[in-house]
Formats: C-alpha cells, structure tokens, sequence
C-alpha cells in the first residue's frame, strides 16, 4: 500500500493538486480531499463501463478487434473522408491534443474543441474587448469580494469557493467560512422561532418571503471577504452568498448594463431590471465599487442564454469600467479540466483557439462556420474523429444526428453515448490516473497531471494512439501518391 | 374530460453536482441515467399542473419532446422556470440554432411541460435507438 500526495485531479477547470490518493495493489482504494466528482472518478474509472479492447461496428454490431485492425480502419475512415470533424480534446492532455492538430492538417478536416458549446462566446468577446484577469492564487491571497454570475461552483467547480474564492484562508483576506456558519446557525434559529411562533399563535402554516422581497441583508455592508451570486436559480451556492440576485432568464444583459450605469453614479428611470428592484443593485453596485480587489467568475448562464457573446462584451465592459474606480479582475470557470490547454494549444499551433478548418490546407477560423455544430448541422462532415469526449450526449440531436450518421472513429476510456454509436471504437488510459500530462488550469496556469497506476494490459494514452492513426493515415497517402 | 394541463415555461439545462458524479462513474451507469433523466420543477408550478414529485411529465419544445420525471425543486422559487441536466434527455428539446457564433442555446428555451404519468421515461438505448437507430 502506497499514498501519492499532490496528485492533480482531472475533472473540472479547479485542477485541485493537493489531492492525496491510496494505491493498493495496482488500484486507487482512498481519495483524500476531493470533491464528490473528484472521489467519483478515481475510485469509479476502472469499473464496469471501461472499454477493455478496441472495437469495429460489423453488421451494425460493435465486436471486439486487435489494436492494430482498429487503428488501420480509423486511418482509413479519416483519409478517405473529404471533410472530416475531429472533435473533443478537452478531457485529455496538451501532448495528445498537439498531435491532434497534427492529424487534422494531415487529412484537411475541421478540428474543434468542446469550448464551442461551452465558452466558445466568451473567447470571441475576449478578442474583442479583452479580458482583465490573474491567476487564482492573486484572488486567493487578495480578493475581498467575489462574484459568481450564471455559475454554480457548488455543482460544477465543488472546491473553487473553498480553494479559491471565498472560503479560502488568503494571506491577506481570510476565510469567509465561520461567519457563513454563524449566518447559517442564525438563520435556522430564525426560522424555528417564526415557525414556533406562528403556530402556535396564529395557528397558521408559516410563509417566508422570497429573497427578492426581502430587505438586503446586512452581511452586504459587513467587513471582511463577501459573495455575491447573480443566477435565474437559488442554486446551493446561492444559499453560501452573502447577496443573492435572482435575474430573470435571458436578461443577464440588462442587469449588466444597469450595472455599468450604477457604478458610473448614473440613475436609473425604472423601478426593476431583470425582476430585481433598483435599490437592491444600487447595494450590489456600492459593494463593487468599495471592494479593494473584487474577482467576477461567470459561467455557462452567460454564454448560453439570450445575447450569448453580448452578455460577455458587457461583463467584460463592466469590469473595464469598475477598473477606473478600483481593482477588478474576470474569468470565466471553464468546465472540463483541460480545456483551457485544448484552447491554448490550439493558438500554438494553429492561431487560433477553437473552431479551426484545414480543408484548404491552412487554418481558418470563423466560429459560426467552422465551429463543429454548425458544421454538422448544415451536414457538411462526412466522417469524425472524437478524442475523450461525449458529442451525443452534450450536442442538440439534430447536430448530434448528423455526427453518428457518417464513419465515427471514438478514443474515449469509457463506454461513454458517443462510443455506443462508434464505428471505430480505441480504448484509452485515463490521462491524469494511468497516463501523464499537462493540463491548463482555468487561469491558464499549466499543471503536470501524474500517472498513479498502470493502465489495463494493452490499454494505450491518446497520444500514442493518435500519434499511431496519423503515422498509417501518412503511410495510406504515401502508397496512393505512390500509385497515382 | 377536460383538455389536460398545461403550463408554458423557461426551458434551462445545466448542471448539477449528481450529473458530475454520474459522468464520471460512467454514462451507461444508473446513477448517470438517473440523474440526467429528471425535471426540476418549482412547486406552485406543479399544483397547477396537478403532478407530483415523481411523477413523469412530457416536455415539449418547437425542437422535440422528451418525457421525464418531475422533481420538485430544493431552488424554489423560480416560477415558470423548469431545469433539465444536461445529458441525452435534455439534447432532443435544446435549440439547435447557433446564431452565427458557433454555440446553440442551451438555456433560456420557451418549453411546454404537460403530465404524462402514462408514458415511460426511456432509458438511455431506447431513447438512443429512437434518435438515432444506431448503438
């Protein structure tokens, strides 16, 4: 029995690398200090859903095959199609992913990362407007007010309020988290009183006003660390904030306008923006424009609903602005563990961070046009590659329809929905556990991700595979060169 | 008999820390199934439409329809708003269109939600097999 500390988790953006792992006989039997996603996937990645051998689809019937047949049928699939898709990248490391771009060079196709369906809007409004940001370990040490707009750490990004942000023990700001238990322990004690009170006096159920209704809450003025979170939904890191604003759905861009106002000391004519009463943001707007270092986190409730990259302009606008009057930084909490590195590498190698097509032999970059959900809609893609990733179960079906009706090449360790729909299905060690790598963390600090335990006899990392597919897809085109 | 219920609302999908869990076990896993295949309702919403928690409920989008099971919401309130997770139930009534930027609308979706206590919530390969015809 063995324990490796400072292991680098690889599920979300947090990359969290103080997690301590148990090794017993080849398998991981403890997780110290993980999430519950992070305990989810070392303990649960060698289990029953784990692909063991590769697999080609005959008869409409995946069976299993040797590594070599899949690998010259996967060669065969991408050299022969006109214009593939080769998709994923997030879930694996910047060595696989290079070589990724390698291949998509090789045969001419569109290569995309799943930043396109997460904060794809949020990279083009950085081109456009630019982004003020540091790393976490500044916010860390420094930030006295964070802002999470349209994220929900609590499910997403479980140990970034407490690594981070606001529970966090900085050099210079403390944690948050005893006077977020003393709110809680003061909150039921309320509770129970009116609810005591009320039935037994007025003998009627008791009813609590909605925290739109209610007055702001005092913790707003308090000092020390705050945590503000602008969300359509009361999520579980709503209830940690010290200020919670429910917007409407779909009108995060006016609450970030009527923002921009406020903290330019300009009144607003209406009453409510968004479903929330003016004087409510007024606080809201007093408390960044009084904080020494504010931190605004957004997430995918900005990218995805009504303006999409237009609600990013205006936060990133806002920040620009609250920069005259104080120190404030924005970043996006990006998803998947290394999809910062997919965009990083991407810009490398080919300039650009997502949405890259090689179909006329160099990159071009028009997201909208080359971004892989478009490309599938339009049904342009005659065959695709996914690389450590899940199309089907995260694309709308009729994107998704597309991808699975043409010659589908899966590299993904897991019996995932895509691989269920494979043609070509490679079986790959989990980069992080059974492989190592580097992987971007979500402010762009790169992280070497270790390799704890052997992989399944036979089982190969992603780049070896692909570094494979693109030596026999070279070795295809040499011998029809050769007979042409 | 009266026309069945039912209420127009705000289609959003997104996360949820048993969906993170789920994944990483497995997409083919129970646990992944179970936790994707559900709709967080707010509860006024649901004594207007008469269901209760766990009770399956069709909805409906200018995209597709999708049955699953109706959970009422610990988020409460947000009335008018329901929340799927993202997953394969979810992708069949999500806005495909892109809008030119490469990113389809995922929240923020005009749904239709009515009981179906008679229709069954798929599993992953039928509802695979009726999408798709393949897998």
């Amino acid at each position: 029995m063995s324990v490796v500390r400072a292991v680098t988790c690889p599920v979300c953006g947090s990359l969290c690398d103080d997690i301590e792992l148990t090794i017993e006989n080849n398998r991981i039997v403890k997780v110290k200090n993980g999430c519950a996603m992070c305990e989810a996937k070392f303990l649960g990645y060698c289990c029953e859903h784990r692909v063991l051998k590769p697999m080609i689809r005959k008869n409409g019937e995946l069976v299993k095959t040797t590594l070599k047949e899949a690998i010259r049928r996967a060669a065969e699939i991408l050299a022969e199609a006109n214009y593939p898709v080769l998709y994923g990248w997030s879930n694996t490391s910047c060595e696989a992913i290079s070589v990724g771009l390698e291949l998509a060079e090789e045969v001419g196709g569109v290569i995309d990362n799943t930043s396109v369906v997460c904060h794809g809007p949020s990279i083009l409004s950085i081109q456009d407007v630019g982004i003020p940001s540091c790393t976490l370990g500044q916010i860390r040490h420094r930030a006295d007010l964070i802002v999470y707009w349209g994220s929900n750490p609590w499910s997403a990004h479980p140990r970034h309020i407490e690594r981070y942000t606001a529970f966090s023990e900085g050099r210079f700001e403390k944690s948050a988290w005893r006077s977020y238990v003393t709110k809680i322990k003061a909150l039921i004690g309320r509770k129970k009183i009116q609810s005591a009170v009320k039935r037994l006096i007025l003998k009627k159920p008791p009813t609590f006003p909605s925290q739109i209704e209610s007055k702001p809450i005092s913790s707003i003025a308090r000092e020390g660390r705050k945590l503000i979170v602008i969300d359509v939904r009361r999520t579980k890191s709503a209830e940690m904030a010290d200020y919670f604003v429910q917007v409407e759905p779909g009108k995060d861009y006016e609450l970030l306008q009527a923002f921009r106002a406020l903290i330019r000391d300009q009144e607003l004519e209406v009453d409510r923006v968004a479903g929330v009463p003016v004087e409510y943001l007024e606080e809201v707007a007093d408390a960044m424009v009084n904080c020494d270092f504010g931190a605004l986190f957004f997430g995918l409730g900005l990218t995805m609903s009504g303006a999409k990259l237009r609600n990013i302009d205006a936060a990133l606008s806002l920040v620009r602005d609250l920069n005259m009057r104080t120190k404030f930084i924005i970043m996006p909490m990006r998803g998947h563990f290394n999809v910062t590195g997919a965009n990083t590498v991407f810009t490398w190698q080919t300039g650009y961070p997502y949405a890259v097509d090689f179909s006329l032999g160099y990159p071009r970059y028009n997201p909208g046009e080359t971004s892989v959900v478009d490309v599938l809609l339009r049904g342009e893609s005659d065959a695709a590659l996914v690389v450590a990733s899940d199309p089907v179960s995260n694309f709308p079906r009729k994107a998704a329809e597309h991808l699975v009706k043409n010659p589908l090449v899966v590299i993904d360790p897991h019996m995932n929905v895509t691989a269920q729909m494979a043609d070509v299905l490679i079986p790959s060690a989990f980069v992080g556990i059974e492989a190592e790598g580097t992987a971007y963390r979500m402010d762009h600090v790169p992280i070497p991700l270790k390799k704890v335990v052997n992989p399944p006899r036979g089982i190969l990392p992603d780049e070896e595979i692909l570094r494979r597919i693109l030596a026999e897809i070279r070795k295809i085109k040499r011998k029809k060169a050769e007979a042409s | 008999m009266g026309e069945k219920p039912k209420l127009k609302v705000t289609l959003i999908t997104g996360r949820t820390i048993e969906q993170g869990v789920g994944k990483e076990y497995g997409k083919s896993s129970k646990e992944y199934a179970e936790s994707v295949s559900i709709c967080f309702m707010d509860p006024e919403d649901m004594k207007k439409l008469g269901v209760k928690d766990g009770v399956n409920i069709q909805v409906s989008t200018a995209f597709g329809s999708v049955v699953v099971k109706a959970k009422k919401s610990l988020r409460a309130p947000h009335p008018g708003v329901i929340f799927i997770p993202y997953g394969p139930w979810a992708n069949v009534i999500v806005d495909p269109e892109t809008h030119g930027i490469g990113m389809p609308s995922f929240k923020g979706i005009p749904a239709t939600v009515e009981p179906a206590p008679d229709k069954p919530v798929l599993g992953l390969e039928e509802l695979l097999k009726t999408q798709f015809r393949k897998g």
